[in-house]
């Protein structure tokens, strides 16, 4: 935990407030969101109890499961849930906007909206991701049959739970986290971790918390009281009583839920926001064509080669995310002030007409001196950024003490039109007050990753996919015991698969649905700063 | 007077309670929490104690989840064990006994005698010992010790699904802690029966539902970390009867006191609050409120990145500059001093000059918006 964000903690300790952790919202706050409280029974793998969704806050749904270890009765919760939930995503395909890829040389469709679900905590999307994976394989013809909409629903909550671990993204929100990205509480994380205990610190404070500690849960998990004083004699005597119950538990949380959307929706929105929604759209968008083209479910697990290409997704969408939240938020930047990746200074003296003539044609490169009473914790020949003018970079020519603080001398190259004359207000002047940051928005590339059909022997060589034919699998999952990659004593799952040989494989290989494709395309897209053209040497100290 | 007459009178009238793999693992969550050592080593009841002192906690488990852990591990041990033995890999020949019938008094006996000369076989609810803070600690395993090729493997049967190679890692590292539990008291009685104690393998077996269904599945846990990290806390609370020797002569926290003198008894042995200890200690909720204001209540990360200062009051102190720090405080209170000068000027509505705001100015709970928008220019 950061040295800023402890102390916001230790300050609502000490008034009994929940204290701000942000000034701006960071994440996408959808017009009409569909919210979605799952339950599940306790002991069972994953097993439904019950669910109140909806999108309109005066009209929650309730679906409950009166038996939850009937396999029917499973499915045709997941059946009414689809019908809900697929109905919901698919209002959103309907306008596309085009979106110029390519530097502008072509064009592709993105849907203008895409969906957003909200759960209370992150357990809740846990649930989802495995009821997702337990439906989305059901096959629905033969002798388990299921309605075609059940495994339709499973790649539905497959992907939107893969969206869910893209730091920055908002198809799938849950409340406790995007709570806590904007609050500190005068508790402990874990404590937060109970949603109805949270949001009464940030409504009202540490006593109306404390009261709040022995409410409804938030779900999934039941609380073993209930569960054996209420729950479990209404199951055994199939009592007609049962939903009414599972409302009436339900609706304290589902009411939290709207109040925390009404309480994020009136904190203004940061600016790159939108940057990440479009991200999510293209998310949206590409998963909808894979399902329409026919594209097979979500593997199981991905493989060596499409592991390491989503970690390297989720590396960059991280540190994407981390930039644009400094950059909209000066006090998420405060952060990187305190820790010396960032400072806060005046400049004391400008030389916006500076062309370096010293290369093969004459480039305008600015110069700049910072005035700075922070710790200056960068070398020479670094390159910062402020987050005032994002696409100019300012390169360290030195760094002398002076005063109470040190003087900070910065060569400046974009983001100030293209000619040898600085545009008006592209370079700061003498007496602004600025914040240079060694973070940068600038697109990193990732290193190349080899085909999956060229996956090394390393790391297990090229995945052979155990064709389940047209899906007539067994109705659950055939799940091999790997914790430790160590098998089954005595029996050696991992091995007899791989008896058939590479050959068939390549085609379920290359034909994944890569959902987050979408991700790459924006990342590339984003990059619209090119590098210094020339990097001018010279001693620095004065201003020529 | 002897200990275990002391810790009697610690108890009270209570019925002592008896120690588990669970408690053990708990105990080693918290090893420098004295109060648990203690009360844990008297055997008291600490559920009932929380209610007594008005602090109760929900430590109960849901009849749905034991009702599936029963019927799993039931259609495991079914028709002789069929289905465990298969899941094991196992010889259909192999010696399948359960000691769990047995009166407590000879079954350790028994217990020591099948181990000792156990070649191949199924050993149910042996009763094992290990060696706690001190006492002999009985330990009623639910577990099977599975003897082959003259080595003996701890089997834990869990109920928690492992789907596609992946179960929740909670549920994973405490069984992982027990079956550690259960290996090194295994490994004990081998020692004192002057064998060799590696014949107790350090890799474990779950067997736990695959999937959604019940169809069991076995993995083999390597719990050599776990069982470092156990005997090294077990050494530590060793200590504990140089700790109930120091407490005050008479003290007990029978829970047929008053709730006063009860909280008073209890003021007599340091807690160590952590919110971890909120699911792991029937006692946490007492500690809590006992622990509020300190910067532990916050949590070990957010006490860390407050320099180590123990009170949160001490900490806004420091950080307003209202008190001198002390010497080894110098470093954390200039960081103190520095973040709550950046927090106050990023929340404060009026964008001020550089470093002109006063220190320890309150903090306002309200939202400014994004900083002078500086247009983005166009690429170089």
């Amino acid at each position: 935990m950061s040295t800023l964000t402890a102390l916001a903690r230790a300050q609502a300790a000490a008034t009994g407030r929940a204290q701000p952790i942000a000034t701006v919202r960071h994440m996408h706050v959808h017009d009409h969101p569909l919210v979605l409280i799952p339950l599940v029974m306790a002991g069972e793998a994953n097993a439904p109890l019950a669910a109140m969704i909806g999108t309109d806050p005066g009209r929650p749904r309730l679906l409950a499961v009166a038996q939850p270890r009937n396999r029917d009765e499973r499915f045709a919760f997941a059946a009414d849930l689809a019908e809900i939930l697929v109905e919901y995503a698919g209002s959103f395909t309907t306008d596309t906007e085009d979106v110029a890829v390519d530097r502008g040389k072509d064009v592709r469709q993105r849907y203008v909206d895409a969906p957003q679900i909200w759960v209370p905590n992150p357990a809740g999307v846990d649930f989802l991701r495995l009821f997702g994976r337990s439906t989305r394989f059901l096959k629905t013809e033969g002798e388990y049959a299921v309605p075609p909409a059940v495994p339709l629903l499973g790649r539905w909550l497959t992907f939107f739970a893969n969206t869910a671990e893209v730091p920055g993204s908002s198809l799938l929100v849950n409340a406790v986290q995007s709570l806590g990205l904007h609050w500190a509480t005068g508790q402990s994380s874990a404590e937060d971790a109970q949603f109805g205990v949270q949001l009464a610190w940030i409504e009202s404070g540490a006593a109306a918390a404390r009261a709040a500690e022995n409410g409804p849960v938030a779900g999934p998990a039941t609380d073993p009281e209930f569960d054996n004083r209420v729950l479990a004699p209404l199951i055994e005597r199939q009592a007609p009583e049962l939903p009414q119950v599972l409302q009436d538990l339900l609706l304290p949380t589902w009411e939290r839920m709207w109040r925390t959307l009404a309480l994020l929706r009136r904190m203004p929105v940061g600016e790159r926001v939108s940057l990440r929604w479009d991200l999510d759209r293209d998310a949206f968008t590409s998963f909808v064509q894979n399902l329409a083209e026919g594209g097979p479910p979500q593997p199981r697990r991905d493989g060596a080669v499409a592991a390491a290409a989503r970690l390297q997704r989720l590396e960059n969408a991280a540190a994407r995310y981390a930039v644009q939240r400094a950059f909209d938020d000066p006090l998420v930047l405060a952060e990187y002030r305190l820790s010396g990746a960032a400072f806060a200074g005046v400049v004391t003296l400008a030389n916006p007409d500076r062309v370096d003539d010293s290369g093969r044609r004459p480039v305008l490169r600015p110069r700049i001196m910072v005035h700075t009473t922070e710790p200056v914790r960068v070398e020479p020949g670094t390159s910062l950024t402020s987050p005032a003018r994002p696409a100019q970079k300012a390169r360290v020519v030195s760094i002398s003490p002076a005063g109470d603080g040190s003087d900070v001398l910065l060569e400046l190259s974009g983001g100030m039109g293209r000619k040898l004359v600085a545009e008006p207000g592209s370079v700061p002047t003498v007496g602004e007050r600025l914040v240079l940051t060694t973070l940068s928005e600038a697109y990193r590339p990732g290193g190349a990753l080899p085909d999956a059909s060229e996956t090394p022997w390393t790391h297990g060589g090229p995945p052979v996919y155990t064709d389940p034919g047209p899906p007539t699998g067994r109705p659950e999952g055939s799940g091999s015991s790997d914790l430790q990659g160590s098998g089954s004593p005595g029996r050696q799952d991992g091995l007899g698969s791989s008896a058939q040989g590479p050959g068939s494989s390549d085609l379920r290989g290359s034909g994944q649905p890569d959902q987050q494709q979408g991700y790459v395309v924006a990342a590339v897209r984003g990059d619209l700063q090119q590098p210094g053209a020339q990097l001018v040497g010279g001693p620095g100290g004065v201003l020529p | 007077m002897g200990h275990s007459t002391r810790l009697d009178e610690l108890r009270g009238s209570g019925r002592a309670k008896r120690h588990n793999a669970r408690t053990i693992a708990a105990l080693t969550g918290n090893p420098g929490c004295n109060r648990r050592a203690v009360l844990d080593a008297a055997g008291i009841d600490k559920q009932k104690l929380a209610e007594r002192v008005g602090f109760p906690g929900s430590f109960g488990q849901s009849r749905f989840a034991l009702s599936r852990g029963n019927a799993f591990e039931a259609m495991l041990k079914s028709d002789d064990c069929a289905l465990l033995r298969e899941v094991l890999a196992a010889d259909a020949g192999l010696d399948y006994q359960d000691l769990g019938a047995d009166s407590l008094g000879d079954r350790h006996q028994r217990t020591v005698k099948v181990l000792a000369d156990a070649r191949s076989a199924l050993i149910d609810h042996p009763l094992l010992t290990l060696e706690v803070a001190g006492q002999t600690v009985y330990l009623e395993p639910d577990l099977i010790a599975y003897a082959h090729h003259g080595r003996l493997q701890v089997v834990e049967i869990k109920s928690f699904a492992i789907i596609d190679g992946q179960a929740e890692s909670a549920k994973v590292s405490g069984a992982a802690v027990q079956a550690a539990v259960y290996v090194l008291a295994l490994r004990d009685l081998l020692e004192r029966l002057g064998q060799d104690p590696s014949l107790v393998s350090h890799e474990v077996v779950l067997v736990c539902p695959a999937g959604f269904s019940m169809r069991p599945t076995a993995v083999v846990l390597d719990v050599r970390k776990q069982l470092s990290t156990l005997r090294r806390q077990l050494s530590r609370l060793a200590s504990v009867t140089d700790l109930i020797d120091e407490l005050p002569a008479g003290l007990t926290f029978d829970t047929a006191l008053e709730p006063a003198d009860l909280a008073a008894a209890l003021s007599h042995v340091e807690a160590r609050y952590a919110p971890e200890c909120l699911s792991a200690c029937e006692l946490s909720v007492y500690c809590r409120s006992e622990a509020g204001g300190s910067t532990a209540a916050l949590g070990r990360s957010v006490r860390e990145s407050l320099g180590g200062i123990a009170s949160v009051g001490e900490v806004l102190a420091l950080a307003e500059g209202r008190r001198e720090p002390a010497e080894d405080q110098a470093e954390a209170a200039a960081m103190l001093q520095a973040a709550l000068r950046l927090r106050s000027e990023a929340l404060s509505p009026v964008p001020p000059g550089a470093g002109d705001l006063p220190a320890g100015a309150p903090v306002a709970v309200s939202v400014v918006p994004p900083g002078a928008p500086g247009a983005p220019g166009a690429a170089s």
